[in-house]
């Protein structure tokens, strides 16, 4: 596993995107598990931890990959199981007719031209057993119904594609049915899981995650030694020192954002947005180590181990005492919390609904959840006029902003971050409709595929992304690329250095730190990346 | 193979029952219809209670367009975003009317250097909506054998598709449309790389079946003109459950009626349930209120957590070093 993956140059991996589907059939083309286009396999010690099914150590591109011995049997009871417990599975298992729209809407597909990335082929991987073994025209007619046995090559081939889709929905939203591949995929990787096969780069932080809070496995102390770090950063940029408190009971706040916004950079510089941004407003609430995660990479194994993980949150809600919560800036976090916390673990009947403590807005839309999304809460401040901005000190940015997949088909918010960052920076442009809001493209590596070992894939991924980004910078002379996900921060990066070099990556609230004039701040000379400040750079 | 098949499936079907019929006009005439018509409702009936018993554990609507935001300032798309009942009523009515998520179809080219385009591309759109609209015009014309007096509205259904007044009998414009948008749809799949690789001898079939039926009806119509009195005695005859086989209806008849009866019978088996999946669509038939209205999973079970006091138990020292307060000392 140690040998060095090279990644093509971008010049030679757009020459080798070939549209034109093989002469043999998907059924008769064997799939090749390809270096740079997958993630290492799980190591054991990591699913034992999460009492996960034949945990082992085991290498994707070994010809064996030490299945247990009725590994069939356990992957078809897990496909029957799941049939009954999904409507969505059953339905979108029947009804595709394969009328080809969701063909070319796929990143993967497009930075590819593999025609089992395309949604429909992807899915037909899977159909095509379902077929075999649950319905009656393929088990006599066999593979003029579409039918095939489930043999090792089958599953190895599934094992592949279920981590060459990043569960971004975008073929569900021009489906004539809204039949949704992530559902399909989710499915699959359900039962892979039944198998012990996981990828590394999902299961380490899995395990991270349920014993000590957060992907990253940031014990109690290095989370406040990180955030520590960043108070000092903000006092040297702005002379105010922010004082957060952590694990406090009492708060009327919990604040929960993903782990990675306190751990690299650019992410880093989102979450000093927030330790600024809540210290002016002299918001009451609190971090929490234990809850210290606002993603969920269970989401991309089991549903059981993403109800586990997301557990968290609320339990520690009721143990602090807090009134509401307030998430930070997270993509697929965000599909999950609206989408599956309240009816997990919900429901949160011990929490109130959230009521602004500086504007008094009730967010009713959140009165189940009682967890809102720190754009609206940002959005809703400043359409109060509660901030002091001052949006020049972002003059030398020329800023496109990426809608997050799971924000955008999962939630749809899509003007609340955008008002946020019009009302911080001047120099504001869209990319083309085709490819923003509910179009969206993924950047091409959620879904914890985001490992190194994967940057072919990756930046094959990426490409539809980047290609508008180079769009809008070839047009506007765009030179930062905002959103609003810790995913994005760290991949978005990668692909822009590798597709469109000179567009950095920044949150939101970054943005709106840089802006925001505080009580009692010196005369800023730089931005929270310590670059001077435009008018300032002789300084 | 995956073409020759249904093709040549199609047309053992027509010989059949062009030979068929002629030996028993009963057979083809009263118990097949019969016995397709019965597959159809029932099949059709236990497909949609079998999705119906797998439950709905969450609700996961695609949301295309501004959710319903935590104030007015910030307009909510009600249509493709919808969060209440009646948005999600207007939502499914769009797909299924006029094909609202084919509508937003896009064409991905790829330039020489790195352009990539994603144009408007709405000839799939349009082919399906010409093929489905003509086929439930169709459909309701033919009420006029099902029914002893033509009612109004399929007379004016009736007058509005042959209003160009060609040819007598008079042409319908839906006729040339069904076999023109059919034509089309099987045209693509063939031609298309990409749709023609994944298109199974369950795609060709039911268009080719449908081209069969749409052709037989024309010629019934425009050429051969079977006797429409006696089509229309056999067809009241099997309503009313009084079979009768009038003499006079040519094996014509027989094989378009043979292939409309494969067709039902053929319907709750394959992928032509698209027609009651649509309406069970998780990702289409719900509303957007996830953070507003709580949504029951009728198999949420406890699951094993790590709870706090583990948690505390694990980092205790390092906590209390670090300043954090913790439960126990």
């Amino acid at each position: 596993m140690a040998t060095k993956v090279t990644t093509p140059k971008p010049d030679q991996l757009v020459t080798s995107i070939d549209f034109t589907p093989p002469k043999t059939g998907w059924m008769d083309t064997p799939t090749i598990i390809k270096p740079g286009t997958f993630c290492w396999g799980a190591k054991g010690k990591n699913l034992a931890t999460v009492e996960f099914p034949n945990a082992r150590d085991w290498n994707p591109s070994d010809q064996d990959w030490k299945l247990p011995e009725n590994w069939q049997e356990i992957f078809l009871k897990g496909m029957e199981d799941l049939l009954g417990k999904y409507r969505s599975f059953k339905v979108f298992m029947d009804i595709c007719v394969r009328c080809g729209a969701c063909a070319d809407k796929c990143h993967f597909f497009i930075g590819s031209g593999d025609p089992k990335n395309m949604p429909v082929g992807r899915a037909e991987l899977l159909r095509s057993v379902y077929r075999k073994y649950f319905t009656a025209s393929g088990k006599m007619l066999g593979k003029v119904a579409g039918a095939r046995e489930l043999t090792v090559d089958v599953l190895k081939e599934l094992w592949y594609y279920a981590y060459q889709c990043t569960e971004c929905r975008r073929c569900s939203l021009y489906c004539p049915y809204g039949i949704d591949t992530a559902e399909i995929t989710i499915m699959c990787r359900e039962m892979l899981n039944l198998l012990g096969l996981n990828t590394d780069w999902i299961s380490g932080p899995v395990a991270n995650c349920y014993m000590k809070g957060n992907h990253l496995g940031l014990e109690p102390h290095a989370i406040m030694n990180s955030i520590e770090g960043m108070i000092d950063d903000i006092e040297t940029v702005t002379g105010v020192r922010v004082n957060p408190s952590f694990n406090r009971k009492g708060a009327e706040i919990l604040f929960v954002t993903p782990s990675g916004d306190l751990f690299a950079d650019p992410g880093t510089f989102t979450c000093m947005g927030y330790l600024a941004l809540f210290h002016e407003l002299g918001l009451d609430y609190t971090w929490s180590t234990y809850a210290s995660e606002g993603g969920n990479f269970g989401f991309f194994t089991s549903n059981e181990m993403a109800k586990r993980l997301n557990s968290k949150i609320y339990a520690e809600a009721k143990r602090l005492g807090v009134k509401y919560i307030i998430g930070g800036e997270c993509g697929h976090m965000w599909r999950v919390l609206h989408q599956y916390m309240d009816t997990w673990n919900g429901p949160a009947d011990f929490l109130e609904v959230p009521v602004s403590p500086i504007t008094g807005t009730r967010f009713d839309t959140a009165k189940v959840l009682k967890m809102i999304h720190i754009t609206e809460f940002t959005a809703d401040l400043i359409k109060h006029g509660k901030l002091k901005l001052d949006p020049s000190r972002n003059d030398d940015l020329v800023v496109t902003y990426h809608d997050s997949c799971n924000t955008s088909r999962g939630m749809g918010l899509l003007d609340e971050p955008r008002y946020v960052i019009k009302s911080v920076c001047n120099n504001f442009y869209e990319m083309p409709e085709n490819t923003i809001r509910e179009q969206t493209f993924c950047c091409g590596s959620g879904t914890g595929l985001n490992a190194s070992e994967n940057m072919e894939l990756r930046m094959r991924g990426g490409f539809p992304r980047a290609n508008a980004v180079k769009h809008v910078k070839e047009k506007h002379g765009v030179n930062m690329l905002a959103n609003i996900c810790a995913i994005d921060r760290a991949t978005l990066s990668a692909s822009m250095d590798y597709w469109v070099p000179g567009v950095r990556v920044t949150g939101v609230h970054e943005m709106v730190a840089n802006a925001l004039i505080m009580k009692g701040e010196k005369e800023r000379e730089t931005n929270l990346r310590g670059e001077p400040l435009p008018g300032k750079e002789g300084n | 193979m995956k073409i020759l098949i249904p093709f040549f499936a199609v047309i053992a079907l027509v010989v059949i029952a062009l030979v068929g019929a002629q030996a028993s006009h009963a057979l083809f005439g009263i118990w097949i219809p019969y016995a397709a018509v019965l597959i159809f409702v029932f099949g059709f009936i236990f497909k949609v209670l079998k999705w119906g018993r797998s439950p709905v554990p969450f609700r996961i609507p695609t949301t295309a367009g501004q959710m319903k935001s935590f104030a007015p300032w910030i307009k909510q798309n009600k249509l493709d975003n919808p969060s209440s009942s009646l948005g999600v009523l207007g939502r499914m009515l769009l797909e299924v009317l006029a094909f609202r998520s084919l509508f937003r179809n896009t064409k991905t080219q790829l330039y020489p250097g790195t352009k990539l385009t994603y144009g408007s591309e709405k000839f799939l759109w349009l082919g399906g909506l010409a093929f489905h609209w003509s086929f439930l015009i169709i459909f309701v014309r033919h009420f006029r054998f099902f029914m002893q007096d033509v009612p109004y509205p399929i007379q004016i259904v009736e007058h509005l598709d042959s209003f160009l007044q060609i040819g007598a009998p008079l042409l319908y414009i839906t006729d040339v449309v069904l076999l023109g948008a059919v034509t089309f749809l099987f045209l693509r799949r063939v031609m298309m790389p990409q749709i023609k690789y994944i298109s199974l001898p369950a795609d060709y079939f039911p268009l080719l079946l449908i081209f069969g039926i749409g052709a037989t009806g024309v010629l019934m119509r425009y050429f051969a003109k079977v006797p429409v009195v006696s089509v229309k005695e056999l067809v009241m005859g099997l309503l009313t459950f009084s079979p009768v086989i009038p003499q006079g209806i040519s094996s014509l008849f027989y094989a378009h009626l043979f292939l409309v009866s494969t067709l039902l019978a053929y319907f709750p088996l394959s992928k032509l349930m698209h027609m009651g999946g649509v309406f069970l669509s998780p990702t289409r038939n719900m509303a957007n209120n996830n953070r507003e209205v709580r949504h029951i999973n009728p198999w949420n079970y406890p699951v094993h957590v790590h709870t706090y006091e583990e948690y505390e138990d694990d980092f205790r020292e390092k906590m209390k070093k670090a300043g954090l307060p913790v439960e126990k000392e």
